[in-house]
């Protein structure tokens, strides 16, 4: 388990500090990621930003995901205490899938359509530990309960193809829990299901958060579902992080773009004939101080 | 009492043996707003399409203004639709121009090119985006020009599915002003289809509540606001689409 | 001159259009700057003009008309009179090979003209129409796809006598099909799409939908596919000009020429190898461009 084997239990999971991603492009530079700062603990942090914010390029820097014509530089991006920066591909077949875990957003490019799915889950399995082909059975089918697919048998026997969208996206947070990785990112994992799904498979993320330790960067686009699910957020706009701070003081937010954000929204129990729009500062390009 | 401007009852819309739509009935006032809310898979959208005449294997009855749908031309007048995905509903080889002229051209209205700069307008659109391809679009810039689309042959009707679930949070405020706006001034109906509840408790004044193709319940706004619910599956919802909260996750169940 | 140039220009990036006329040429201009941004594909290009140039301008280039005979002449090496020799009966080649680049154009025109137009609606009819109408244009367009071309040109030449018309006809009949496949593909992603839905409830008539709005979409890939099998066509074509089928002597069909030079091959080797250059060079163009063009028209990055 994780937390045994760390001898510090309170050291951050993972440090980044001045994180910059550019792409240069023909039409010019574009800083899609501009002085990132953030520590990671045993806590669910939320990125939260609207299309074009940079927090989707921000969970692919950290795991070296960012290909030419991106450029990632940082001044630490360290994982406990091994630096993520530069490592081979041979090192990250150790790191990804296994010690850090990721929930891209569409489960169409994350699972392998010629492969069903029980094989795909425990094959993640199969190199980290020595277990009896059982016992991976079992781990796999416990995994699949776990994000509440109420027929794993099935599931397991099946190919991508032949599960809806929502079961899919299910069968693949499992297919990255089932290895119990210390941290886990996970990009718009749950905007694909239904709303009571969404709650339940949470629910199983917040478990292994608070039971086995494991650090979550969660990234999206939902304000709301973040302040009630995360510990800390993060607020992103165009590449930089406009606010930091706790999920509960999410509505005490200091930055315009913030408030703007948090208004514009509609709210069941407090009706506005009309919804106040975000009026976009230029101001709030520049960099932050 | 005046006539529904849409009405609908027991409607059954099956694909093969699957009962996608389990006798439904309701119907929208003149000039209001009526939501069906439901998750994925609850029939809503559904019921929309069998309205403007993509499906049209349905039983029951449909009436809008008093008359049961031929689906003709005239007929297309009346009821348009908005549909989800900016992206999607728009062709990337057809100019705004082109998007907007199409209706007037196939309903044979002369005039085209002063109607298409007054619905731009309306939308909020200058002129500068008449002869734009979709690419150069935003994803709220291309929703307004969908409704542009579907309001430019004088509709009374509007069917919207999910019209902002697809768009960024800033741009879903002044889509949905628009909306209110629009539906104000031209005294339209509307027929908004959802997952969520709060963009409905926005613009509606009634919905109805979906599972599994069947109503589950049919509330005002009021009621909604007030957390009046009889029924456990519309409580569900109502608290899951608060946001996410421990407890209340692990006493969700799966109504069938 | 240099502001006449940047005007044009900026009309074309114009970032507001201001009618449907710019817009759409503004897209083109677009495109072609994409294209050139492909040195490959501008070689490719470049061939294919060089073809056009060469069949347009052939009078003007050639010192020799290409059936000039003199027999005091026959089978000379390359000279300074003679560029690429002359052949058994004394021609020039050179004369005979910009002049066979007519009749290559020629070919790959009208078998253009042909095939293309043909699949393309076949394909989407039965794509956007399904049922029936699907299954009875298919299974027509898989009998065509079964007949081997060079076979099909043979009994074509049996039944109606030899002649460069025939040789168009005999490979247009059997190079159809796979465009309809293509268009038909293209149409079955599309058939569903909202934008589609949107026209369909507007009262849009069927015919409406295929032609502005399916068959635009299904466009890039045809284009692609037609000149990628310019290249085959133009081979399939020296084919029947080799065994005899196409273009009758004295014409200088490319495939021919490699015919009547081929007992010359070991001595003067000019004769025969000179045409097959020609085939190589105009094929490989194609190629380039329709691998260019694929680039940027290739509908998954659209």
């Amino acid at each position: 388990m994780s937390t045994m084997n760390d001898p510090n239990p309170d050291s951050p999971i993972l440090r980044v500090d001045n994180l910059n991603v550019s792409f240069h492009t023909s039409k010019g530079v574009v800083r899609a990621v501009r002085r990132v700062d953030f520590h990671l603990g045993r806590e669910k942090l939320g990125i939260v930003g609207e299309s074009g914010s940079g927090k989707s390029t921000v969970g692919r820097a950290i795991l070296g995901l960012v290909r030419p014509p991106g450029q990632v530089q940082a001044d630490a991006i360290r994982f406990h205490d091994q630096d993520l920066r530069n490592l081979s591909n041979r090192q990250w077949r150790g790191i990804r899938g296994k010690r850090i875990g990721m929930v891209m957003q569409d489960p169409k490019y994350s699972l392998n359509p010629v492969m069903r799915i029980g094989e795909q889950i425990s094959e993640t399995l199969r190199v980290r530990e020595r277990l009896s082909r059982a016992e991976r059975q079992r781990r796999v089918l416990a995994s699949l309960e776990a994000v509440r697919i109420r027929d794993p048998e099935r599931v397991y026997r099946a190919y991508p193809h032949e599960l809806s969208g929502g079961m899919g996206q299910r069968a693949m947070i499992a297919m990255m829990l089932v290895a119990d990785p210390e941290l886990l990112i996970a990009d718009e994992p749950t905007s694909a299901l239904d709303v009571t799904v969404q709650m339940q498979v949470l629910a199983v993320i917040d478990d292994l958060v608070s039971q086995r330790g494991m650090g979550l960067i969660f990234i999206s686009h939902d304000l709301n579902l973040v302040a009630s699910f995360c510990d800390r957020i993060l607020v992103m706009y165009a590449g930089q992080v406009v606010e930091s701070c706790r999920a509960g003081e999410l509505h005490q937010a200091r930055h315009p773009y913030t408030r703007g954000l948090l208004e514009s929204l509609p709210d069941v129990d407090n009706p506005r004939p009309v919804l106040p729009t975000l009026n976009r500062d230029p101001a709030w390009l520049e960099d932050v101080p | 009492m005046s006539e529904a401007a849409l009405r609908v009852e027991k409607l059954q819309v099956n694909f093969g043996p699957v009962e996608a739509v389990r006798t439904v009935s309701f119907q929208v006032a003149p000039g209001a707003c009526f939501g069906i809310v439901g998750e994925s898979g609850s029939g809503k959208s559904t019921i929309l399409r069998a309205i403007c005449g993509l499906i049209r294997d349905w039983r029951g009855e449909i009436r809008v203004q008093g008359t049961p749908p031929r689906y003709d031309r005239a007929f297309f007048r009346q009821v348009q639709m908005v549909f989800q995905d900016p992206y999607g509903s728009l062709h990337p080889r057809h100019t705004v121009n082109a998007v907007l002229a199409e209706p007037l051209k196939i309903h044979g209205i002369q005039d085209r090119g002063r109607r298409i700069e007054a619905i731009l307008e309306q939308v909020g659109l200058d002129h500068s985006f008449r002869y734009r391809y979709p690419h150069q679009l935003s994803g709220g810039q291309r929703q307004r020009v969908a409704i542009a689309r579907a309001l430019i042959l004088e509709s009374s009707v509007l069917l919207l599915d999910e019209p902002t679930s697809a768009l960024d949070v800033s741009v879903q405020a002044e889509i949905l002003n628009l909306l209110a706006r629009l539906r104000a001034e031209h005294h339209l109906t509307y027929l908004l289809v959802t997952h969520n509840l709060a963009v409905v408790s926005h613009l509606c004044e009634g919905l109805l509540v979906m599972n599994a193709g069947r109503v589950v319940e049919e509330m005002t706004i009021d009621q909604l606001r007030r957390h009046e619910t009889h029924d456990p599956y519309t409580r569900q919802l109502l608290t899951a689409s608060l946001g996410y909260d421990r407890e209340a996750a692990a006493s969700l169940q799966t109504f069938d | 001159m240099p502001t006449e140039h940047a005007t044009a220009r900026a009309w074309l990036l114009a970032d507001v259009p201001g009618s449907a006329f710019q817009a759409y040429c503004g897209r083109l201009y677009l495109g072609w700057l994409a294209l050139a941004r492909n040195k490959l594909a501008l070689l490719g290009l470049a061939i294919v003009v060089g073809l056009v140039l060469c069949a347009l301008l052939a009078p003007l280039i050639t010192p020799y008309g290409p059936n000039q005979q003199n027999l005091a002449n026959r089978l000379q090496p390359a000279s300074l009179q003679h560029w690429f020799g002359t052949d058994q009966l004394g021609r020039d080649i050179y004369a005979r090979i910009i002049y066979g680049s007519r009749i290559t154009l020629y070919i790959v025109v009208l078998v253009a003209a042909i095939t293309a137009p043909v699949g393309l609606i076949v394909g989407t009819l039965a794509g956007y129409m399904g049922g029936r109408t699907d299954t009875v244009l298919m299974r027509l367009t898989d009998v065509f796809l079964a007949f081997p071309r060079l076979i099909l040109a043979l009994a074509f030449v049996a039944a109606l006598g030899p002649g460069l018309e025939n040789a168009v006809i005999a490979i247009s009949i059997t190079a159809w099909p796979p465009y309809a496949r293509v268009a038909r593909a293209e149409t079955l992603t599309i058939r569903h799409a909202e934008f589609i839905e949107a026209v369909r409830i507007q009262g849009g008539s069927t015919a409406r939908i295929i032609l502005w709005h399916v068959i635009p979409i299904c466009l890039s890939s045809v284009i692609i596919r037609v000149t990628l099998d310019m290249a085959g066509i133009i081979l399939t074509a020296a084919g029947l000009g080799f065994l005899g089928l196409g273009a009758q002597p004295p014409d200088p069909e490319w495939g021919a020429m490699i015919s009547s030079g081929r007992q010359y091959i070991l001595d003067q080797w000019w004769v025969a190898t000179v045409p097959g250059i020609a085939i190589f060079v105009v094929s490989l163009g194609f190629n380039l461009l329709g691998d260019g063009l694929r680039d940027v028209l290739d509908p998954k990055s659209a």
